[in-house]
């Protein structure tokens, strides 16, 4: 019978981060804040990059992760907070948008 | 996030502890709210918040604020250590729940039949009043058999927990509802026992009634109508 326990990449965002840090990383963290129409994921959802770009957890269904990461690496180096905003709407002002039609605002902060 | 805020939340989920970050979004500034904070101005939104297990943005003076709950985690305790108990264990520990077996019967408790799940082997009336079931958690009995299920169901229907539900036929549950009503319970007690057990999908194999279990408890959590 397969063994496995609740893996690492669901709700364990947190403590991934954790680990990360405890291996000398940066780590920077994503959270929705906010969203309108059918975003794919609620208000609370998150996800972790270390200053490799590897991340865990999910912000949208795939549709804008290599943007907040792209991101969240910026932040890692330069420091501060930034809230970004994604939708079909203003696809003008990001260069990826959610295919759903939806909008999401994500709050992007480095950890310590 | 302030490390000493990361470190503090880790270690509330660690102790299962309800919390709530607050996040500052114009200056990044945060802190945490525990339930029992009530000189914090922000300790209503936060306490909805934890109750409805859903963010809260709130616009203060200082600027906007983003309330983030963080619950304990969501428990099933299933009551017999049977076929269908190995797949909706699985099913239940992806969906993020930390998942309790019970049977005494310990040819069926195991840990080869259960790797990675808490198995008890207590007759269930102890089990489930030891457990003590909260709101964020879900009640399955699938022994069919009334020595085992019904004390395990009379700790449950006293308990303020989601979700129970009883595997058997319907005559299996009418024969249930009948003893639980002789025992004393109301006609709204029994009512909250989902039984025959799961979505009606025709679910033949264990795996299936799994599935038709999981998906039962997840339409109660998040409080859908299913169609």
């Amino acid at each position: 019978m397969m063994t496995y326990s609740v893996s690492e990449n669901h709700d364990q965002v947190l403590e991934t981060a954790m680990q990360w840090q405890g291996e000398g990383k940066k780590v920077a963290l994503a959270t929705v804040v906010s969203t309108w129409g059918s975003a794919p994921r609620p208000a609370g959802s998150q996800l972790a990059v270390d200053e490799t770009g590897k991340f865990v957890g999910s912000v949208s269904g795939g549709c804008i992760e290599g943007a907040v990461v792209t991101e969240a690496l910026t932040i890692l180096q330069n420091g501060g907070t930034k809230l970004l905003e994604y939708g079909v709407s203003n696809d003008e002002a990001w260069e990826v948008g959610l295919a759903c039609g939806g909008k999401v605002k994500v709050f992007v902060e480095p950890i310590g | 996030m302030k490390q000493a805020t990361f470190k503090q939340l880790i270690e509330d989920r660690n102790a299962k502890r309800p919390v709530v970050v607050a996040t500052n979004l114009a200056t990044g500034d945060d802190r945490l709210i525990y339930p029992d904070a009530d000189q914090d101005p922000m300790i209503t939104e936060a306490l909805t918040a934890l109750r409805d297990d859903k963010p809260q943005n709130v616009e203060t003076d200082e600027g906007p604020y983003f309330l983030n709950p963080f619950n304990p985690p969501l428990r099933m305790i299933i009551v017999g250590a049977v076929h269908i108990a190995q797949p909706l264990s699985q099913m239940a520990s992806l969906s993020g729940y930390a998942v309790t077996v019970v049977d005494p019967r310990t040819a069926f408790a195991t840990t080869e039949r259960f790797p990675n799940v808490e198995i008890i082997t207590e007759w269930p009336d102890d089990a489930l009043t030891a457990l003590a079931p909260d709101h964020r958690t879900a009640v399955v009995t699938l022994t069919h058999d009334p020595k085992l299920d019904d004390p395990a169901l009379e700790v449950a229907l006293k308990s303020p927990c989601f979700y129970v539900g009883s595997l058997g036929s319907k005559k299996t549950h009418a024969g249930r509802l009948n003893r639980l009503s002789k025992a004393g319970f109301s006609d709204e007690d029994c009512a909250r026992i989902h039984g025959p057990v799961g979505l009606a999908i025709n679910a033949k194999s264990p795996s299936e009634i799994a599935v038709a279990v999981m998906g039962q408890i997840t339409a109660k959590l998040r409080q859908a109508e299913p169609r």
